[in-house]
């Protein structure tokens, strides 16, 4: 620990083998992805977008919380902005939709930049209902506004001159497009420079700060990134199902989605959003009978996790961070010489 | 003078948020936990109310002396279940063990009880009031919540800083890690804490549900008040929260008076301009809890 | 008789290893100095036999019994206590506080307030101050009179000379023959040598977690001890 001796032929490497596979499962998807409309009914199209719309959310949740140790549970606001944002801009604007959702995705980054200034004079748990109010509060100057419908909301039409089959494929391909983007972005923050500064200020913010890690502004940009992805899900969930209504597209429950998701599948990690994504829709589509039991069963789920196996379902997969299909951290590779051939070398670096 | 009546009415609301942020802050002063399932443990208190006087057929006042403790229990045994074990995990755990609590509660109670609002009767009580001119009234109800909140704020004040549980309890805050040093367990410290603040939840849900109509979701809109009275209070002050709890309770009253939709939003937007202009709050550190 | 028996203890911090094998003994009413450089496993041998640190393997056996897997907090009402490294006094408690949270155990024996206020003037002239705003030396004064309060029959103290101006640590030791004749038994940890020749029955000296010299002070030579200090 104390001798910071570099063997001659040791060699710092991001990508490991896991990795490659993770290329290669992209490129598949990346493959076949685009021909699903083609291929299922318009409800799977449906049901595939509330999953990717679901993923982006919890992966921008995982960036603020998972790298930034921000817990906000008042995602929903940009949820909701995107949503109205989307409906506005192409109904009352009236702008291409598909131009219109960009635009969205911008106006949620934009407001949540003032907003930052005073969700930051709170930290840990109440800058969580600080957050959360500051949902409230948005919900409730939106149900003030006539043009936003007031308190009933309003109905989105620029998808009307189309059929719904041709709708609901070219939302598909535009939530692709968006769940690809969040997930592509994430990957880049979290290789940049940034990404290696927040894993410095998640664990030790002063140490960071004394190392020149700009804190507050590094988890500002963050801030505001996950603000535009949930603008963004906000914005598909409109697309998807052309009715927004303050009290729904507000909801606590989309923080409570994308913390469970996140929590299941394993956090501060690119895959374990994803992983928790698809087992928490899984088993939402498989609960659904039991009403509300799914959400108790999810709740327990998460508290069983968070208390017992910190690193989620992805953890456990990938054997507590070996395998890995989005290479972010660095690993030491020893020389060969030295290279013990029953294990695998142990990370020097983790991304945690 | 309705203005006057506005904000005596609010004043007495603040009492109410006071008696509900008190569990809060004592959680957060002794062990750093913001409790997200406060509000959701508050409607279980008022439940087992609702049931403990559907059962009986006694006053909601008698049920409190049962209702109580019943929540100074689940506290304890949630401290030594969860939080306990969640504190050690460390990081954001406590924090997302509170959350998945408060949404697995609600859930319960939504599937035990439904969604439809209930209401726990205290028949003249509730309409009685002090008659002070023709536009100023004070409902005796109101004044008794106040009244208690006052007294518990009061009495958490006195236990913290005099009692040797209270001590032990700024021991464990200050340094946990000394604390074994002194043979004190700081498990069973943060147990009893939970206990102390959970009792301090069982009485607020009560009076939250003799007040008037309540569901499952009802304790998360009156955490998001009990947080914005400790906020505006400043953490860590008792007397801070009951100020808070009374600005808030002013500003709603007041917010009301203008436009019956407009009380909640200008509560919040009261705590937003403090969080912008006054972030350590009204009274910050006056006292730790 | 003897009180404290530690055999083949280690302890590891992660990779690192603090102690090896580490054997120590220490009699009732004897005074036992450990000595040794900064990062020689002293600290670390005190926090293990209070309980802090888990030792990856050997055993501590206090008054015949083993203690080795027992809760620190478990350990104070059997009659050890800990003064810590950096003193850890309750910053928003007042000294008397401090003292009355030392004494929760509410274990019999001669230390009360009024003793520990007699032992140490220092402490008595602070006592309604909270404890941010003590000196060094008043601060550790506080932290003996905290151990103290809880009627130790093993007092650990660590590093009680760290920081202190030598008049302050003249003032702290002189209180120590006051605990000693009490019948109770110390272990002081120093990096200071010649303090812990002047109070210590027998002095064990510690180099890399393991021990390289011990024996009465009046039978070691400072070479002996310099070589052993600095392992030359």
């Amino acid at each position: 620990m104390t001798q910071a001796v570099v063997h001659p032929h040791a060699k710092v490497k991001r990508a490991t083998k896991s990795s490659w596979v993770g290329l290669a499962v992209i490129v598949v998807l990346l493959l076949v992805a685009p021909a699903v409309p083609y291929l299922v009914d318009k409800g799977t199209q449906g049901s595939l977008v509330t999953l990717f719309s679901l993923i982006v959310m919890a992966t921008m949740w995982n960036l603020l919380a998972g790298y930034g140790g921000m817990l906000s549970v008042g995602q929903q606001a940009y949820i909701g902005i995107g949503a109205y944002a989307l409906v506005y801009i192409a109904d009352t604007v009236g702008i291409d939709p598909f131009m219109a959702v960009p635009i969205a995705v911008v106006i949620a980054g934009l407001i949540s930049f003032p907003i930052s200034f005073l969700a930051f004079r709170l930290t840990g748990g109440y800058f969580a209902i600080g957050t959360w109010v500051i949902a409230v509060v948005v919900m409730e100057i939106v149900q003030q506004v006539p043009a936003l419908g007031g308190g009933i909301g309003v109905t989105f039409n620029g998808f009307s001159d189309l059929t719904p089959g041709r709708r609901i494929a070219y939302v598909y391909w535009l939530s692709l497009v968006g769940v690809a983007l969040a997930v592509a972005v994430t990957y880049w923050i979290m290789r940049s420079r940034l990404g290696l500064g927040f894993t410095a200020i998640r664990d030790d913010a002063t140490a960071a700060a004394s190392l020149g890690v700009r804190v507050t502004r590094s988890k500002r940009f963050v801030f505001v990134v996950a603000a535009m992805g949930c603008g963004l899900a906000g914005a598909m969930i409109a697309a998807n199902t052309l009715r927004v209504q303050p009290d729904s597209i507000f909801s606590v429950n989309y923080a409570v989605f994308m913390i469970f998701i996140v929590v299941i599948g394993g956090i501060g990690t690119i895959e374990g959003p994803i992983v928790g994504a698809v087992v928490f829709f899984a088993l939402q589509q498989w609960l659904s009978d039991l009403g509300a039991w799914y959400l108790v069963i999810l709740g327990l789920l998460a508290i069983v996790i968070t208390l017992f196996l910190p690193r989620g379902l992805w953890g456990l997969l990938s054997g507590n961070g070996r395998i890995r299909l989005f290479p972010v951290g660095y690993r030491l590779v020893p020389p060969v010489a030295i290279l013990d051939v029953t294990h695998e070398p142990a990370p020097a670096t983790s991304e945690g | 003078m309705q203005w006057l009546n506005a904000i005596i009415q609010g004043v007495l609301l603040g009492g109410l948020y006071a008696l509900l942020a008190a569990g809060l802050s004592l959680m957060f002063g002794v062990m750093r936990i913001v409790n997200l399932a406060h509000g959701a443990l508050a409607m279980l208190a008022a439940y087992i109310g609702l049931v403990i006087v559907q059962g009986t057929g006694v006053s909601p006042f008698l049920a409190m002396v049962a209702v109580v403790p019943i929540m100074a229990g689940v506290g304890y045994l949630l401290q030594w279940g969860v939080f306990n074990r969640a504190l050690r995990v460390g990081g954001l755990a406590p924090l997302l063990a509170a959350f998945g609590l408060a949404v697995v509660l609600t859930q319960l109670l939504q599937l035990k009880f439904t969604s439809d609002s209930q209401s726990l009767q205290t028949g003249s009580l509730s309409i009685a009031s002090i008659q002070i001119s023709d536009d100023i009234s004070i409902g005796v109800l109101p004044l008794i919540t106040f009244g208690v909140g006052v007294v518990v704020i009061a009495a958490l004040q006195v236990f913290i800083s005099k009692a040797p549980l209270g001590r032990a309890m700024r021991a464990a805050s200050d340094d946990p890690e000394t604390v074994p040093l002194m043979g004190i367990d700081n498990r069973q410290v943060y147990a009893l804490s939970t206990a102390i603040a959970l009792g301090t939840v069982g009485l607020a849900g009560m009076f939250l549900a003799v007040r008037g109509n309540f569901d499952p979701n009802y304790g998360q809109a009156m955490l998001i008040f009990a947080f914005e009275a400790v906020i505006i209070g400043g953490l860590g002050s008792l007397w801070g929260t009951l100020a808070g709890g009374m600005v808030l309770g002013v500003a709603q009253a007041l917010g009301s008076q203008v436009n019956p939709s407009y009380g909640v939003l200008v509560g919040n937007l009261v705590f937003l301009a403090i969080l912008a202009f006054r972030p350590s709050g009204l009274l910050p550190k006056a006292v730790t809890a | 008789m003897t009180l404290l028996q530690v055999s083949g203890l280690d302890v590891h911090y992660g990779d690192f290893q603090a102690l090896y094998s580490m054997d120590l003994t220490v009699a009732e009413g004897e005074t036992l100095a450990v000595i040794g450089a900064n990062g020689a496993g002293k600290s670390t041998l005190l926090k293990a036999i209070a309980g802090l640190v888990a030792p990856s393997a050997g055993e501590i056996s206090f008054d015949g019994t083993s203690v080795t897997t027992l809760a620190a907090h478990k350990r104070v009402p059997l009659g050890i206590a800990l003064t810590p490294e950096g003193r850890r006094i309750f910053k928003s408690l007042t000294v008397e506080e401090n003292l009355l949270v030392g004494a929760h155990a509410k274990r019999k024996g001669p230390w009360n307030l009024a003793r520990v206020y007699e032992a140490f003037p220092l402490v008595a002239d602070r006592k309604d101050r909270v404890g941010t705003n003590l000196s060094g030396g008043e601060q550790q004064a506080a932290a003996i009179g905290r151990a103290l309060m809880s009627n130790p029959r093993l007092l650990l103290l660590d590093e009680v000379s760290l920081g202190l101006a030598p008049v302050v640590i003249e003032q702290i030791y002189a209180a120590l023959p006051a605990i000693t004749s009490q019948g109770t038994t110390v272990l002081v940890v120093e990096q200071d040598v010649n303090q812990s020749m002047k109070v210590a029955d027998r002095v064990q000296c510690m180099l890399e977690g393991r021990t390289v010299l011990e024996g009465a002070p009046a039978d070691l030579t400072r070479d002996q001890i310099a070589s052993a200090y600095f392992g030359i």
